[in-house]
């Protein structure tokens, strides 16, 4: 257990794959326009994650070295499809509100990265909690820029209104916002970790 | 398809919704290549490329195999796959052919098929042109149009932030702004200034 | 080692420094500020007076925490501050030029490392943020000499409420001394006239920018906005709505245009272009303030292909 614990951990700050390492960041952008969204789109992230590195991990050793991206591609977007459907049929609301960027999960960053990076190489209970912790970072950052936007641009948290007579400022839920929010809290990751370094 | 359509979707596509500063697709090549301007121009000109002639394919396949065999549903996992393996024959093709050319734009190729701008434009293409299973009328010239202008808008603001990046590093900006976040503030105003064609109407 | 400034090339020499010039621009701005008050009443002052110091404590606050000196006398926060509230309608709720002011100070001009530095104008950035935020607030505009609100003549144009001066009630002596609804320091043409005198006379500020954007919007106009073609009201397009502020007071900027007389002409050219094309079929009536944002953003493209000649024997 020692050793799983770290694997999960450094996915929340020290590695977080949109605030330290850059990736992700599309659907980071796009999607974070609401609380709920983040979560939405964190929960079926995070589900593409473990199941793709599960399965990388367990193949690891019979894929051929040579044609291997595109074998991660092909169980990426097998678990996207899987994803896209469920969501079809159970979340009808949020899948339309993630809109595309659902089927878009396939070119994720984090997830071919994470295949490529960890889950190749590790075995797989391992490969499972640097999924879940990758998967978790990623909704913590969706959350954070998402709540961020949410309070200044609509003045609410998961849909209720936080202050009374706020008038929002509306460009926050827009795309300048989103682009504006997520280059200020990445700039405020660099400064906590330059003042600790 | 008529003048004033096509206006419409050139005006659209690179400056109401371009992919980069408004449909947020296409991010890491954005920050990644936008250091220097002619790596920049290149990265324009192959993304291009790739958009436009990926919308044909994925179009005809999406037209004649996906829906004929009621099999739309794989279409993200086609889709993708079809990319990939056109992106790797042309690397192939270019290499062969001409080796300047593949130094000027071959190297970036690999980055494409995981670039989300693209299978996000073939996406769009079949979600907006394509009403219950039938394609609309003019539905694969709107979409060829629609993916070289998405293209075109791409290749605008990555060379406009080239040019920004290759300025604000000769200047001493705060230590903490220094590389991706002073990028994004900067798509960020730019975003905020392309919003003046909101609203656009010809 | 703290007395080196780090500036990008070609160093042209002159013997104004950076306060020199933001002084007289302030300056330049102040006939056309005064008529503001005149006209609008009170309240522009107030407006006014808020956008400056908000800009000014900013200034010296982020200074402060980024451990730099603190440079408020240079006038360039004065002026950002000025600017902003020139571009805002003068019966606005006083914290809104302050939060533009933050904007325009702390994302458009600090977050860049302070003066000199900033890629987009930063009264115009504040401007775009307010429009984006609160476009109630940005769109509604009051009668001169009354509180009663009225439209800009560029917006009655727009939605199709009046057609030319004459459904509008307004002649072309009202756009000269201000007579007519816009923002603070837009409205008085002649007041900005006398200021951007004093600057060119001083030799402040050149008029390549200035002349290309505005032959370009009245050429366009005059050409495309008429009835029929070359029938366009080309006074009409030139004085109704922020064309001069923005030629004169912010597409000849130091830092956000370009450094070559040639670089500058083609700013103007593509300021004018975009304006009227906003200002036709963009959503917006007026298009001034983005069509300069949006050319800020090419403004070191521009400066990367059209050089200075070199001096070499």
């Amino acid at each position: 257990m020692r050793k799983i614990i770290p694997e999960f951990n450094k996915g929340l700050l020290k590695e977080n794959p949109v605030l330290v390492l850059a990736l992700g960041l599309c659907p980071t952008l796009a999607v974070s326009v609401s609380a709920i969204n983040a979560i939405g789109m964190g929960a079926a992230a995070t589900f593409v994650l473990f199941g793709s590195n599960i399965i990388v991990s367990s193949l690891r050793k019979v894929i051929p070295d040579k044609i291997r991206i595109p074998c991660f591609i092909v169980v990426i977007a097998t678990f996207v499809t899987i994803v896209e459907m469920l969501l079809k049929a159970y979340f009808p609301a949020l899948n339309k509100s993630l809109g595309i960027f659902v089927p878009l999960i396939v070119v994720n960053c984090i997830v071919l990265g994470r295949a490529e990076a960890f889950a190749s190489k590790r075995n797989i209970l391992h490969s499972a909690f640097d999924a879940l912790g990758m998967g978790c970072g990623f909704t913590l950052a969706l959350l954070i820029i998402s709540s961020i936007r949410e309070i200044l641009g609509a003045g609410k948290i998961f849909g209720f209104v936080l202050i009374k007579g706020y008038e929002p400022a509306s460009v926050m839920i827009l795309a300048p916002g989103a682009l504006l929010t997520l280059g200020f809290v990445i700039a405020f990751m660099k400064l906590k970790s330059s003042n600790k370094g | 398809m008529d003048l004033g359509r096509l206006i419409m979707i050139i005006i659209s596509m690179v400056f109401i919704n371009n992919f980069i500063l408004s449909k947020f697709l296409g991010m890491c090549p954005f920050i990644g290549v936008s250091r220097e301007t002619k790596p920049a121009i290149s990265m324009g000109i192959a993304v291009t490329f790739v958009m436009a002639a990926s919308s044909v394919i994925t179009w005809l396949l999406y037209n004649y195999v996906l829906i004929p065999f009621e099999i739309t549903y794989l279409r993200t996992i086609t889709f993708i796959l079809v990319i990939a393996a056109f992106v790797q024959f042309v690397e192939m093709v270019i290499r062969k052919v001409s080796v300047a050319l593949y130094r000027a734009l071959g190297i970036y190729l690999p980055l494409i098929t995981t670039n989300c701008a693209i299978l996000g434009v073939t996406l769009l293409n079949t979600n907006e042109f394509f009403k219950d299973n039938h394609a609309v009328a003019g539905s694969f010239l709107l979409g060829l149009a629609q993916s070289v202008f998405a293209g075109l808008g791409f290749t605008l603001a990555l060379i406009l932030m080239s040019a920004i990046r290759e300025r604000l590093d000769l200047l001493d900006i705060p230590e903490s702004m220094k590389g991706i976040p002073i990028a994004f503030v900067v798509a960020s105003l730019m975003s905020l200034a392309f919003m003046g064609f909101g609203g656009f109407r010809f | 080692m703290d007395n080196l400034i780090v500036s990008t090339s070609p160093h042209i020499h002159r013997k104004e420094s950076v306060s020199y010039i933001m002084w007289a621009v302030v300056i330049a701005l102040i006939p056309s500020g005064i008529a503001g008050v005149w006209i609008f009443g009170i309240g522009a002052l107030w407006v006014m007076l808020a956008g400056v110091f908000s800009a000014l404590l900013f200034e010296a606050l982020i200074c402060r925490l980024r451990g730099k000196k603190v440079s408020i006398l240079d006038a360039s926060a004065i002026l950002t501050g000025l600017l902003l509230s020139y571009n805002l309608p003068a019966n606005v709720p006083l914290w809104l030029p302050v939060v533009g002011s933050f904007v325009a100070i702390a994302v458009a001009k600090q977050a860049f490392g302070g003066l000199g530095r900033n890629i987009f104008n930063p009264a115009l950035v504040g401007r775009a943020f307010l429009l984006a935020a609160w476009p109630t607030y940005m769109t509604t505009f009051i009668k001169p000499y009354d509180s009663i609100t009225a439209a800009t003549p560029l917006a009655l144009l727009k939605e199709g409420k009046a057609l030319n001066l004459g459904q509008m009630n307004l002649s072309y002596f009202d756009f000269l001394t201000g007579g007519r609804g816009g923002c603070i320091g837009e409205v008085c043409i002649v007041a900005l006239l006398i200021g951007a005198l004093y600057l060119w006379v001083r030799k402040i500020i050149s008029l390549h920018a200035p002349f290309a954007f505005i032959t370009i919007v009245a050429l366009l106009s005059w050409i495309f906005s008429g009835e029929a073609l070359f029938k366009g009201d080309f006074i009409f397009a030139v004085l109704s709505g922020g064309l001069i502020l923005g030629a004169f007071f912010m597409a000849t900027d130091y830092v956000t245009t370009p450094l070559t007389a040639k670089g500058q002409f083609i700013f103007g050219l593509g300021c004018g272009l975009l304006t009227f094309v906003i200002r036709k079929w963009g959503g917006y009536p007026e298009g001034v303030s983005y069509s300069i944002l949006i050319m800020n953003a090419f403004v070191p493209l521009i400066d990367r292909f059209v050089r200075p000649k070199r001096y070499s024997p």
